[in-house]
């Protein structure tokens, strides 16, 4: 029972294709207005595509291709959506919002109460049951609106920033919540926090401006970003451009020597990336002695903190990426750094990884 | 300027609540001028004769059944032009709010040259055998006429400031339209079909124009209160001013009731 | 031209009974000889304000024409209204000077609030007729045709002028009416008749005159059982009691006689 998408939206520069195994569950990371909810209503049935099919195992949902026109309504097609609010109808008691997609499927009312039970329960929301929506926290409102979620009995569970609008102490129950529920269990789940691609799901799809712009397992897209998004998700700088000799060679010619797997062998002129963590560049003023190499002249933007460090974040140039260097608050006060400072940036060889594109 | 106040800043100037007195005024003291010119002593006898209380009854029953129509209309109105998209969705709702701006007087002249004898749909009824002119549905079709717009601007507010996420949601739960309807849609927009419901009766009360012209005025059949008001002022000012107070006394009732219910309501949802 | 005006109103639209009114009031040969009597040698001038039973809009139109050409720099304000609300209006102070009532009822009770000047004078009268629609579908011919089953009957409402003098001739002539409707004004009684919801309606034959082709008329003998008299007087409160003792004489003259018979009044 895999599911399979693609679907072209014009007005919203909207194309994507993908697939889900039984049983998978997918984050769909991006930034703010790359497609991720446009993506959760194509397939929910709330906004119709251009073009496109989509089916579950061999159930169509919709296939605009050609002269066909099947389009089929959302509450016919199995995908239960979980929004970023509980949106929990306020009339109805948290046992009866559970029970709502049972009693919508024609079950009785009292055996879907003892089903929106059995859900409540799974999500530790039983002695919740009576209460109206108004008298739940955000994360207790959370909890029953995945519980109601899962009572529809989906065989896909669309989640659309489900923690985003918790409060810091409210998410990391819904997460634990969510990582038992969702075991063995197709979902896709737009989130913006890295922490939950990590815990939730087995593969991460990272959305850019309607199109996916890198795809793979959860561990792989993180650690081995080729996204500017991933790599900013994962804390990474990432660099872009084609393998030379000893690291990569950007488009405006600077050269980003760095480590590459041993079980790889470039090839020059492939296209390739550079990823290091800011932890890895070191920030000076005026020319530096010694080794020329990784050594750039850099604009500073802003500083913050982060963590025990400060970041400085600089412009190496109006066309190549901006790069984040980490130096202790000590060292930011010697150099006495504020933005649009030109300091050089000089990064470790040997912290830099390097891999394809 | 060191007032107390129990809430705090609230940010009105002083000469608002100057302005917003006289405001109050010209409504307040008309009403209280008739009430001073009610003749008291004789006000149960003038208020209980028989058609004062045919008139009475007569208001009440269709108004109470126009509201119900209005409600039944209504609703399907509102959610078509709050959530539906069809060519000619602006201009629907032009026309179905026309008989707010509309000399109630228009409306009449109108229903008449459409339900009358010889109007575009009462040739028909009347080889059917339905004669609308002169009877109470003539007075409840009159008042929904001009109550209806209330009805539907009411709801379609309350359905737009509701947004459609969660009929959504529940779509995606597996609800049919229809149960989404009956299970969220309406019992989401409740407060705002009551208070449509509370002024389209309101307005069915004291509906005279179109009733005048379209219905005609015969005691217990179509001559509801404010028809009988304006006959009696012709001979009785005295039992005139009376039934005016009860009118008075029957709107201040309805619309207090539904409005301070809805206030109670909304402090147990906040 | 007179004719063409009359024609377009009448095939045009039926609800204009007002227009048509005026029209056929103009229609009619203004009188041109100078009233005879009191008015005339003194100099008069200003304004006379003169509140008017609704039923003598297109007489007195006529008449304050007629009026204000006679007496140069005299003006004429009209106001027209049921007689009842005349009445309230005067005693709330409205500054009228000359009051011409539809019955005598009100006249009384403006001459109880002393606010008649002197007597009043009887001006005019006025009987009741069968308002039938042009085609007369319910095929009326007398007063005793209006009782038959299934003929729409409109009246006015015993509260009102007409309505009473229905009355009276109900009882006068035994016929027992059973209205489907009982309006408050004569207006709404000829709507329903123009508009062919009813069959026939029970109005004064000014109103039939005045409604010109829309409705037709059908005198009936009874009707002589309740006669409808118009007085006319000095309201107490007048600024200008000779210029509004010289409209009512101009009102009762020989000239001003004939404008009203034209229109279907009677002689008092």
């Amino acid at each position: 029972m895999s599911f399979e998408l693609r679907a072209s939206l014009r007005a919203r520069n909207f194309d994507v294709s993908l697939s889900l195994a039984d049983g998978e569950t997918v984050a769909i990371l991006g930034p703010n207005g790359a497609g991720k909810s446009t993506l959760l209503g194509v397939i929910a049935g709330l906004l119709r595509p251009d073009s496109g099919t989509a089916k579950i195992g061999g159930r169509p949902l919709f296939n605009l291709d050609g002269g066909t026109r099947l389009w089929s309504a959302p509450h016919l097609r199995g995908t239960a959506l979980l929004a970023q609010e509980a949106l929990l109808f306020p009339h109805l008691n948290a046992l009866d919002n559970v029970a709502f997609g049972p009693r919508s499927a024609g079950v009785s009312k009292a055996a879907a109460r003892e089903s929106a039970g059995h859900w409540l329960a799974e999500v530790d929301a039983l002695p919740l049951a009576h209460r109206k929506p108004a008298q739940l926290s955000g994360g207790q409102a959370q909890r029953v609106a995945v519980a109601r979620a899962l009572a529809a009995q989906p065989e896909l569970l669309l989640l659309d920033e489900p923690m985003a609008a918790l409060d810091i102490h409210a998410a990391p129950l819904l997460r634990r919540v969510l990582k038992r529920v969702l075991k063995d269990r197709k979902a896709i789940i737009v989130t913006h926090d890295v922490l939950d691609a990590y815990m939730l799901a087995d593969r991460v799809i990272v959305v850019e401006q309607g199109r996916i712009a890198e795809a793979g397992p959860t561990r792989q897209v993180l650690e081995r970003p080729r996204s500017q998004f991933a790599a900013g998700l994962a804390g990474l700088n990432l660099v872009t451009g084609v393998i030379s000799g000893e690291g990569i060679t950007t488009p405006d010619g600077r050269v980003f020597a760095g480590q590459h797997d041993p079980e790889w062998s470039p090839v020059s002129g492939q296209a390739g990336v550079a990823a290091f963590p800011p932890s890895a560049v070191s920030v000076f003023l005026g020319d530096v002695h010694g080794s020329p190499r990784n050594s750039f002249a850099a604009t500073v933007t802003d500083l913050e903190p982060h963590g025990d460090q400060i970041r400085v974040r600089a412009s190496t140039g109006s066309s190549a990426p901006a790069l984040s260097a980490d130096i202790t608050p000590a060292a930011s006060a010697d150099l006495g750094l504020v933005p649009g400072m030109d300091v050089r940036f000089v990064v470790k060889a040997a912290l830099v990884s390097v891999y394809p594109a | 300027m060191n007032r107390q106040s129990t809430s705090g800043y609230h940010g009105i100037p002083r000469w608002v609540y100057a302005v917003a007195a006289v405001g109050g005024l010209l409504v307040v003291l008309p009403l209280v001028a008739m009430v001073a010119k009610v003749n008291w002593p004789q006000f149960i006898p003038l208020i209980t004769s028989e058609s004062s209380v045919a008139a009475l009854g007569l208001s009440l029953r269709t108004s109470a059944a126009s509201t119900i129509l209005c409600i039944v209309l209504g609703v399907p109105l509102a959610l078509v032009l709050a959530r539906g998209e069809f060519p000619g969705q602006r201009l629907l709702r032009s026309f179905v709010l026309l008989p707010l701006v509309l000399p109630p007087v228009v409306g009449g002249i109108a229903l008449l040259y459409t339900f009358g004898r010889q109007g575009l749909l009462g040739k028909s009824l009347e080889l059917a055998g339905i004669q609308i002119a002169f009877s109470t549905t003539a007075v409840i079709l009159a008042q929904t006429f001009v109550a209806l717009p209330f009805l539907v601007v009411s709801l379609e507010g309350a359905l737009r400031s509701a947004g459609n996420r969660y009929e959504a949601v529940a779509a995606t739960l597996g609800a049919r339209p229809t149960t989404v309807l009956r299970r969220v849609t309406l019992p989401l927009v409740l407060p705002g079909l009551a208070s449509g419901a509370v002024l389209s009766f309101a307005r069915s009360l004291g509906e005279f124009g179109a009733t005048l012209t379209f219905a005609g005025s015969l005691e217990g059949v179509t001559r509801t209160l404010p028809l009988e008001i304006y006959l009696q002022r012709e001979s009785d000012a005295d039992a005139a001013v009376a039934l005016s107070l009860v009118l008075v006394a029957v709107a201040v009732a309805v619309v207090g009731l539904s409005y301070g219910r809805r206030r109670n309501s909304a402090e147990v949802q906040a | 031209m007179r004719t063409l005006h009359l024609k377009t109103s009448i095939v045009g639209i039926s609800v204009a009974v007002g227009l048509a009114g005026v029209l056929a009031a103009c229609g009619t040969t203004a009188p041109t000889a100078a009233p005879s009597g009191t008015s005339g040698s003194a100099q008069l001038s200003g304004t006379v304000t003169v509140f008017a039973a609704a039923s003598l809009k297109a007489t007195f139109t006529q008449l304050a024409k007629d009026f204000e050409a006679k007496n140069p720099g005299t003006k004429v304000a009209l106001s027209f209204a049921g007689s009842s609300d005349l009445v309230t209006q005067i005693s709330q102070g409205a500054p009228a000077d000359v009051f011409a009532s539809a019955d005598t009822k009100n006249m009384t009770k403006l001459a109880d609030a002393k606010l008649v000047e002197g007597t009043a004078t009887n001006f005019a009268t006025n009987v009741l007729e069968i308002a039938v629609p042009p085609s007369n579908p319910a095929s009326i011919s007398s007063l005793a045709d209006l009782a038959k089953p299934g003929v729409k009957v409109v009246t006015c409402a015993s509260q009102v002028p007409c309505g009473a003098a229905t009355d009276t001739v109900e009882k006068a002539s035994g016929v027992s009416l059973t209205p489907v409707s009982e309006e408050s004004s004569v207006t709404d009684v000829l709507g329903k008749v123009t508009s062919g919801e009813a069959d026939a309606g029970l109005v004064y034959v000014t109103d039939v005159k005045g409604a010109g082709d829309n409705v037709k008329g059908i005198p009936f003998p009874e009707s002589d059982r309740a006669v409808n008299i118009y007085p006319i007087a000095t309201v107490g409160t007048s600024k200008n009691k000779e210029l509004a003792a010289a409209f009512i004489a101009a009102v009762t003259s020989e000239a001003g006689s004939q404008v009203l018979s034209d229109a279907g009044f009677g002689a008092p």
